[in-house]
């Protein structure tokens, strides 16, 4: 097949079909099928969307989905579901794909993952099911591998969007998030009540996944967030031109449609503290997801100046807050500073970037010490910074902030960097050039280094036990050193991934649902305590 | 869950109270303690506002504030069965209430709210109380007889002489420092710069001094970083490592500047406000708008 010089969607089309028929009929070699080329993602004009909040990446369309899923080989020892943290069948959902079998390539990805219309746009596929796929391996190019996370995402946003259009696909605009409607194979099935009440605490994708999986079991659920939305970092932290925030109150919905109830406003700890919830309020296990929730700062000269933000106070005014409606529908303020530089190399440090471009910045820096090769940003997010015009400054890193006599940010002074051997993570360790000393005139600098454990929890349960870094030690079903409380993601490994979260939420929903069963069967005795909930 | 207004009281030119159901944290809270609010919608902005008192049994607290930007006006506009939306708390630490002895202490202007339950848990556990109120003049001047009520001597101050005496607080401050009986403790709760002052008075008689810090907030929980100040050098964060400090190690000067950060955006979104908001009845003098 003339693989190369497909451009229009008609071509494509045409190239589906001759494809498809060959399938059908048993004939499509892997040859044929590494000769498709990787299928592309439409996205905003980098001009365009500098200037507006909306996402980025539009969605792929039907026939772009079929061949991409075509180019899966179908491999016997599937080496993709391995790469994934939550063993998602990927053979299978992309063979459904490939197919038009949307609704069973949904129900699928179901099985293990509650989230696909968040993980197919934030996870760092290049690092896991993409990373091992045999495609990318034989190209030597993970970004040539099958787009796994693009076909997740198609699939997720074809269940979301209003399915008015019969078996015919939706096009592009499928994707674009604003979908209302019932999706198919979101399971709302809940089993009879069980009279037992489970607490979840933070209400970020491992929450979600907590509450739900609990609630399919019966059980009286309660999510309890201290913000006044619900979504943890999916609404405060990761933007909406990378995650619209509709996708994730559809997420929410969900929940609540099964019967799970959101107490926003309550911050574990000071409203109430556990040992409270479970004495007196009546709440027989505890899921604890209260996310990485603390700013590291690098503890240089000048970090207090005015200007100088933690990427968490920056993208929260901006996303959870709407600062970029200011004065329209949001009245948060937030600096619209002309010269910024971002401090870090994560996504955390990329979504402030591109939040500073879309707010006005003429100038934007990204300085980071080591290069790009060791960044832990998604690849995509750093192509699309660049794009965006981000400046890239590797290898280089803030040795002071320098303020004016009125306590603005006017400057850092940077010193430059080379790698050395690897450290601990396996990445090189950066090391400082003495003498090297430079500056960049700046009026705002966002620091992006990285999260910690909050410790609210800590001093407010003593009974729960943490490891060094203010973590609460786990074991491997997600239970902590008290009887009934299980906790998982971020506060437990240190700031991660979506994906983890979600599935230790999922382990310590199963752990839960298992824990009141026993305390269920052990407590039949005639002194039932609370029949009327 | 929204909060009903139960009660609402003007209490000067532009100082109001109100009592608000959060039956929560009325049980939880301890002086010292604050919550985060914002009115309706949800991107409106978050103010932090110190639990002036709280009523257990009825379920309410009581928040007392002056009318200076946007949510607080909005606020001064809400009426007896209005809700507000998200009330979240009690947030910080406590404030350590133990017998010290002779204890003074400095209210200025609004800050004389927070420091009323202080003083009255100070007074409770068996100091003897010296309490300074100041404000700029009478009309602004709040809970004078309240703090007659638990106070052994109080000292009332206006800086116009509209009212008791006229001076800064900082004068009577010092004067209270130098009697013989010196105060073993001062705590201060007022405009920051105000705050400066009084630690600055305290530090010369080695008195020590608490104070309260009102810094811009936005989630409370220690997750932003946006409250933070400088603690002998060290940036600590307001929301979980305070409200209160020692005063003589507080970098008020930048903490002062930073304060000030958004001020021009604030001043935008109050005068938008005041604009196109319909006052309703009942505020009494203030500012007034086309609608008047
Ligand atoms: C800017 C940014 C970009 C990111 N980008 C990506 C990405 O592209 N891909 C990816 O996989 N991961 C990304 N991450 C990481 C990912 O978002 C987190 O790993 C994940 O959200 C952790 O989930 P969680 O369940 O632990 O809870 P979180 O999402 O951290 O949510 C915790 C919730 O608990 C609430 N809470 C905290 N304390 C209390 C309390 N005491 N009482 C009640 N509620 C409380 C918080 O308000 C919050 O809502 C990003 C993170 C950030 C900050
Ligand atoms: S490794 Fe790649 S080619 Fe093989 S089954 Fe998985 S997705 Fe398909
Ligand atoms: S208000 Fe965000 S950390 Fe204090």
């Amino acid at each position: 097949m003339r693989g190369d010089n497909i451009t229009t969607e008609e071509q494509r089309r045409q190239l589906l079909e001759e494809l498809f028929e060959k399938k059908k009929a048993g004939k499509l070699t892997p040859a044929e099928r590494f000769k498709i080329p990787p299928q592309p993602m439409p996205e905003q004009d980098h001009n365009d969307r500098r200037h507006n909040v909306n996402e980025v990446a539009l969605g792929c369309t039907e026939t772009a989905a079929r061949l991409e899923a075509l180019r899966c080989l179908q491999c016997k020892n599937a080496p993709c579901i391995k790469g994934c943290p939550v063993q998602i069948r990927i053979k299978d959902f992309v063979a459904a794909i490939a197919d038009g079998r949307y609704e069973e390539a949904l129900d699928i990805i179901k099985e293990n993952s509650l989230l696909p219309a968040v993980c197919g746009r934030v996870c760092p596929q290049e690092v896991q099911c993409q990373q091992t796929c045999t495609v990318g391996v034989k190209f030597k190019d993970p970004t040539k591998a099958v787009s796994i996370g693009r076909l997740e995402r198609f699939v997720a946003d074809h269940g979301l969007a209003p399915r008015v259009r019969g078996d015919k696909l939706a096009p592009a605009e499928a994707g674009a998030g604003t979908a209302t409607d019932e999706g198919p194979g979101t399971s709302l099935a809940v089993a009879p009540q069980t009279g037992m009440r489970v607490a979840v605490i933070g209400s970020g994708p491992g929450g979600i996944v907590a509450a739900a999986d609990t609630r399919r079991a019966g059980h009286d659920v309660t999510i309890f967030e201290a913000f006044h939305k619900p979504g943890g970092v999916m609404v405060y932290g990761i933007p909406e031109f990378r995650l619209p925030k509709a996708i994730v109150q559809k997420e929410i919905d969900t929940v609540t449609k099964m019967g799970v109830k959101i107490i926003c406003n309550f911050i574990v700890g000071r409203t109430r503290t556990i040992e409270q919830l479970m004495n007196e309020d009546g709440y027989d296990a505890v899921y604890i997801g209260v996310g990485a929730g603390l700013p590291t700062f690098m503890g240089i000269e000048g970090e207090s100046l005015i200007g100088v933000y933690s990427a968490n106070e920056y993208l929260t005014r901006a996303n959870l807050m709407r600062a970029y409606d200011f004065g329209k529908s949001s009245d948060t303020p937030i600096a619209r500073p002309k010269k910024v530089a971002v401090i870090g190399g994560g996504n955390v440090a990329m979504d402030s970037a591109r939040m500073a471009v879309r707010l006005g910045a003429e100038k934007v820096y990204l300085v980071y010490r080591r290069t790009e090769n060791e960044m832990p940003a998604r690849i995509e997010e750093v192509r699309h910074a660049k794009e965006e015009g981000v400046e890239f400054r590797i290898l280089q890193s803030p040795k002071r902030i320098i303020g004016d006599e009125n306590c603005h940010v006017v400057g850092i002074e940077c010193l430059k960097y080379r790698l050395g051997d690897p450290d601990a993570s396996g990445r090189r360790r950066p090391i400082p050039i003495e003498g090297s000393e430079f500056t960049i005139d700046l009026d705002a600098v966002i620091i992006a280094i990285g999260n910690v454990a909050n410790p609210l929890i800590r001093q407010t349960t003593p009974a729960l036990a943490f490891n060094k870094r203010g973590n609460i030690i786990v074991d491997e079903d997600c239970k902590t050193s008290m009887e009934g409380v299980y906790a998982g993601g971020d506060i437990v490994l240190g700031a991660a991934t979506v994906i983890l979260a979600m599935g230790q939420g999922r382990i310590a929903a199963a752990a839960i649902n298992e824990y009141l069963a026993r305390k269920k069967e052990t407590a039949k005795q005639p002194t039932d305590r609370r029949l009327n909930i | 869950m929204p909060h009903k207004i139960v009660s609402k009281r003007q209490l000067s030119q532009d100082i109001f109270t109100a009592e608000i159901e959060a039956p929560l944290i009325a049980q939880a809270r301890s002086p010292g303690q604050f919550v985060i609010i914002s009115i309706n919608n949800q991107y409106a902005e978050r103010i932090p506002l110190t639990i002036a008192d709280a009523d257990a049994g009825k379920g309410t607290i009581r928040l007392i504030w002056q009318r200076v930007g946007k949510t607080t006006a909005e606020l001064a506009d809400l009426q007896v069965g209005d809700e507000i939306a998200n009330i979240s708390g009690p947030l910080g630490r406590p404030t350590r209430i133990e017998n010290f002895g002779t204890v003074v202490c400095v209210g200025g202007g609004i800050g004389s709210a927070p420091l009323l339950p202080i003083a009255k848990a100070l007074k409770d556990a068996g100091n003897k109380i010296i309490s300074i109120i100041g404000a700029q003049s009478k009309n602004l001047l709040i809970l004078e007889d309240e703090f007659r009520r638990i106070s052994d001597e109080l000292i009332v101050t206006t800086d116009d002489g509209s009212y008791g005496r006229k001076a800064l607080v900082t004068e009577p401050l010092k004067e209270v420092c130098q009697r013989k009986a010196k105060p073993d403790r001062a705590f201060a709760i007022g405009p920051a710069i105000m705050m400066k002052f009084c630690a600055e008075v305290t530090r010369q008689f080695d008195i020590p001094i608490q104070v309260s810090l009102n810094t811009i907030m936005v989630d409370g929980t220690g997750m932003c970083g946006g409250c933070r100040v400088e603690i002998d050098g060290k940036p600590k964060f307001v929301c979980v490592d305070g409200p209160e400090f020692d005063g003589h190690k507080v970098n008020f000067d930048l903490m002062i500047k930073r304060l000030n950060a958004y001020s021009s955006q604030e001043q935008q979104a109050y005068e938008h406000y005041k604009k196109f908001s319909r006052r309703r009845h009942g505020d009494g003098p203030g500012w007034t708008t086309d609608n008047g």
